[in-house]
């Protein structure tokens, strides 16, 4: 292979790196209006009436709407597939605001300061509304969230508005209860994941005009045109085809740009005033009016012999989506579908539980989309069974895990909001992913701890992880390769770059097919009007099922300019062969340069253009193990992170560098999640962590040493043998660095993040038992 | 109100909204190289430099450049190319959205520091945040970098 394989540096990344207009604030009309809404103060409270008048008279302002003025058309902003597995349980605008930061009203002015004028002027009466704030108090409280009887779901996901569920969800494989009745050793434990902020550098951005076809052109930060276009076009009650959505460069996702932020507010201006518009999300604004990761409670038993294999494993979970139920069910799905299969010799297994709403942001898509919560638990009980078996931990995953050739029933029973899809594991590097982990962390040397100075200890833990590719049945991305002149081509395609680098990525892939070098594929993507559709970035498919779009593209690419050159050439398609470089017949040669100019120019002229288009049919897991080491502070219970080693299985890296860097960073934002990362209210519901200097992200001086190895192995399913692997690295650390406190200091912390205090308040419990 | 001061080597007047930031400015008047990304002086994607030190844009009141000297990306392309040349080459450039602010706080370390290593570095960018990259490979990144020009 000659550009697979090859790390070749990212198509965008100087221009970037010289600022070049790029984001879609840096592109947005300079004569925008610029809209801003006013978010509510209350969790929970019915407006009564909204005074626009005073504002609607300030000199510069365009328009004021309220939820009066509006469609009242229910939609999810999840940004899914169709139809979508989340509620609609939203309007553009509303009668209710369900948590603090919500929108009650939008102006649009001429200006940031203007907008902001307006909306001081604007005055609001509310009947303010006892709000639901405990997630585990929700089933079933006195305040219902969404009353209003347009809320609905598509198809059934246990949608039971009147007790304040989004979502309920029940899957077992034999009888878990009898198989732990008989077990040698039960484990219970509990454990709480939190939610958890995406703060990509660049906030939501978007903005809209109505070009000179009276076309709504969006330009938007979103992993989703075409779902954006498909629900602006629900929400704004006009045609699919009367929009337009490009994605330019954008400042990273997560998973948090999948929702749909400003595209319906910023749309409805334009189509109201006629005028450009443009909507830029406050950080503030991200924090409180976007979403978080869904924070969960995880009641999970384990049963196994005392030799330690493992007989069943129980999940039972419970999920706060807060105000709006999206990704509600498949997060909570996915929870269990991708952490329970790594165990897959159990007898019985069982998942399920519910998701509810509370009167917090909304839970959303998230790097680990549930497989991070549920990992932190799976892996955490499983380290506190080995404890219970006097088990190495290591050794106690080596007997249960999934391996290469085999199988789970969970595949089949579960996928992201209906069943899933039957597959065999024909690519599982875990035991030399373990193998070497180990090794680089020196795992014989430091397991479980060693006293490094008075007060401080060192530990080392671990933690397992895997998760998909893609989702089978459902996501399809296709691609187009167009021929130039002098032998370039355009890569069409609908695959959205987050700023992973999968247009890079793709135009390897491309240009690996074809037989020609990267430089030659000029790519442009993500433009639902200019390039052929993709259902999106997210669940980790743009490699492996984008990845094959471009490859069939290239094949039917290559196979037309042979026969185009055997034309030429006056020799039978058959007895010519194109090697990149030039199409060569039995007696002759005509080099891609000349045939691709004369076929524009000269000889037979016609445009070759190829589309490929792919189905997701599988997903085959990328797996990881990771090993943290930790030194614990006894005096204060400070946590600090001295060394991460992961060993990944991600199929053959098209570009090893990205995808290196997609686990390093992965890594880190799962550090955040496991130690510093925490979203917290206030007891009436307001966000006490709504800027930068609350919540603390990982910053260059807290990253310790990384290691990131990628282990030989080739996923026959996938393109040029890759899987995926853009969310696998946020999954194990908080497991892991859970695991590496405990066996450094003895003490259990199950509630993320693992703050100084925690860790300190069960040193001292611990010490007093 | 107006103000006169130095942008990218040339003498520039403006006419500024005295409430607004620097960053504000810059982006209004077309150098959007310079990125928003926090408004509370944490993130580092506004960095510019004011009489050759780096400031986050968003904290200084566009006001008080008054009769000084503002840098931004736009003014070392000769530089941003090396720097985004050696980013992407450890596949350190992501999203990019932090990219131009780095660049901006290397121009200025490059001038401070004489052969810093892994924790000066650390320290002197701490205020430029990434959340893609998990900042190691901007290391790799910035030693090569470093490394290439002595
Ligand atoms: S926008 Fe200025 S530091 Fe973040
Ligand atoms: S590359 Fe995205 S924030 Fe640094």
């Amino acid at each position: 292979m000659n550009e697979v394989g090859k790390s070749l540096p990212k198509i965008d990344g100087v221009g970037l790196a010289m600022g070049r207009p790029a984001y879609a604030d840096d592109l947005a009309p300079r004569e925008a209006l610029v809209v801003k809404a006013l978010r509510s103060p209350h969790a929970f409270a019915r407006i009564r009436s909204i005074e626009t008048a005073a504002a609607e008279a300030i000199p510069g302002v365009a328009c004021v709407l309220t939820w009066q003025d509006v469609p009242r058309v229910a939609v999810t902003r999840a940004g899914q597939g169709h139809p979508e597995p989340s509620p609609r349980d939203r309007f553009i605008l509303d009668e209710f605001v369900r948590h603090i930061g919500d929108e009650v009203a939008v102006v649009a002015a001429d200006s940031l300061q203007t907008a902001q004028l307006a909306l001081d002027a604007l005055v609001v009466d509310y009947e303010v509304l006892e709000p639901v704030l405990d997630f585990e108090q929700a089933e079933g409280h006195a305040s219902v969230l969404h009353p209003e009887p347009e809320a609905h779901e598509n198809f059934p996901i246990g949608f039971e508005p009147q007790r304040n569920i989004a979502s309920a969800y029940e899957m077992h494989v034999g009888d878990v209860d009898q198989v732990v009745a008989e077990s040698e050793v039960v484990l219970r434990r509990t454990y709480y994941t939190q939610a958890q902020q995406h703060v990509a550098l660049e906030p939501m951005a978007c903005a809209t005009w109505l070009d000179l076809h009276d076309r709504l052109n969006v330009i938007s930060s979103t992993q989703t045109p075409w779902h954006v276009r498909r629900i602006m076009a629900r929400a704004l009650d006009i045609p699919v085809s009367g929009i337009r959505v490009n994605k330019p460069r954008i400042g990273g996702g997560f998973g948090g740009k999948q929702m749909i932020h400003g595209e319906l507010l910023c749309g409805l201006v334009t189509l109201r005033t006629g005028k450009a518009a443009k909507m830029v999300y406050s950080r503030r604004e991200v924090f409180s009016a976007t979403n978080t990761r869904h924070p969960m409670r995880m009641d999970i038993t384990l049963a196994a012999h005392r030799d330690g294999r493992l007989r069943a494993i129980d999940m039972r979970a419970l999920s706060d989506t807060g105000a709006y139920g999206e990704h509600a069910l498949t997060v909570f799905m996915v929870a269990g579908a991708k952490t329970l299969p790594l165990y897959n010799k159990v007898e019985a297994v069982r998942f399920g539980g519910k998701t509810v709403y509370t009167n917090h942001p909304p839970g959303g898509a998230f790097r680990g989309y549930g497989a991070i919560q549920g990992n932190f638990a799976l892996e955490s009980a499983l380290a506190e069974l080995a404890v219970e078996l006097d088990l190495d931990p290591v050794e106690l995953r080596r007997v249960n895990m999934i391996a290469e050739g085999e199988t789970s029933p969970i595949f089949a029973i579960m996928g992201e909001g209906t069943e899933g899809v039957a597959q065999t594991i024909d690519s599982c590097k875990l035991p030399e992913c373990i193998d070497r982990g180990m090794e680089l962390i020196g795992w014989a040397d430091k397991y479980p701890r060693r006293e490094v100075a008075p007060g401080r200890v060192r530990g080392v833990g671990m933690a397992l992880a895997m998760q998909g590719s893609g989702i089978p049945g459902i996501d399809m991305a296709a691609a187009t390769l167009k021929l130039n002149d002098f032998g370039s081509f355009n890569l069409l395609i609908g695959a959205t770059d987050l700023g992973t680098g999968s247009d890079t990525i793709l135009a390897q892939i491309a240009a690996e097919t074809l037989g020609v070098s990267t430089d030659l594929i000029k790519v442009y993507s993500s433009d639902t009007d200019r390039t052929p559709f993709d259902t999106g970035a997210y669940a980790s498919s743009t490699t492996y099922v984008s990845g094959h779009a471009v490859r069939k593209a290239a094949e039917k690419m290559r196979a037309a300019l042979t026969a185009e050159g055997a034309a030429m050439l006056g020799c039978d398609p058959g007895q010519a062969v194109f090697d990149g470089a030039e199409v060569r017949g039995p007696d002759g040669s005509i080099s891609l340069e000349d045939l691709s100019t004369r076929l524009l120019y000269n000889q037979n002229q016609k445009q070759l253009c190829t589309t490929g288009s792919h189905l997701c049919e599988q997903s085959p897991p990328p797996y990881m193990a990771a090993f943290a080491e930790v030194e614990v502070d006894t005096g204060t219970g400070k946590v600090d992170l001295v060394d991460y080693v992961a060993v990944v299985d991600c199929g053959q890296a098209i570009n090893p560098n990205l995808a290196r860097v997609q686990v390093e960073g992965g890594l880190v934002q799962g550090i955040g999640m496991a130690l510093t990362e925490d979203v917290r209210y206030g007891k009436r519901g307001r966000l006490q962590t709504g800027d930068m200097m609350t919540y603390k992200i990982p910053g260059r001086q807290d990253v310790p040493r990384i290691t990131v190895e990628l282990v030989e192995s080739h996923e026959p399913s996938g393109p040029f043998g890759a899987k995926s692997v853009g969310e696998i690295g946020i999954d194990t650390p908080p497991a892991a660095i859970a695991n590496a406190v405990f066996n450094a200091v003895g003490v259990r912390v199950r509630d993320l993040p693992l703050t100084p205090e925690k860790v300190l308040m069960a040193l001292r419990g611990d010490r007093d038992a | 109100m107006t103000i006169t001061f130095e942008l990218n080597g040339k003498t520039t007047t403006w006419e500024i909204d005295p409430v607004e930031t620097l960053l504000h400015a810059l982006r209004r008047h077309g150098l959007t190289g310079v990125k928003e990304g926090c408004d509370t002086a944490s993130c580092g994607v506004c960095t510019v430099l004011l009489d050759g030190k780096p400031v986050p844009s968003c904290a200084v009141p566009a006001g008080r450049v008054d009769g000084h000297a503002v840098l931004t990306v736009e003014g070392v392309p000769a530089k941003a190319r090396a720097i985004g040349e050696a980013l992407a080459d450890e596949g350190a450039d992501q999203c990019g959205y932090c990219a131009p602010g780095l660049v901006m706080s290397l121009v200025a370390m490059e001038k401070e520091l004489d052969q810093p290593d892994d924790r000066e570095i650390a320290s002197y960018l701490a205020g430029n945040m990434c959340r893609c990259s998990g900042y190691a490979s901007q290391t790799r990144a910035i030693r090569k970098y470093l490394g290439g020009e002595s």
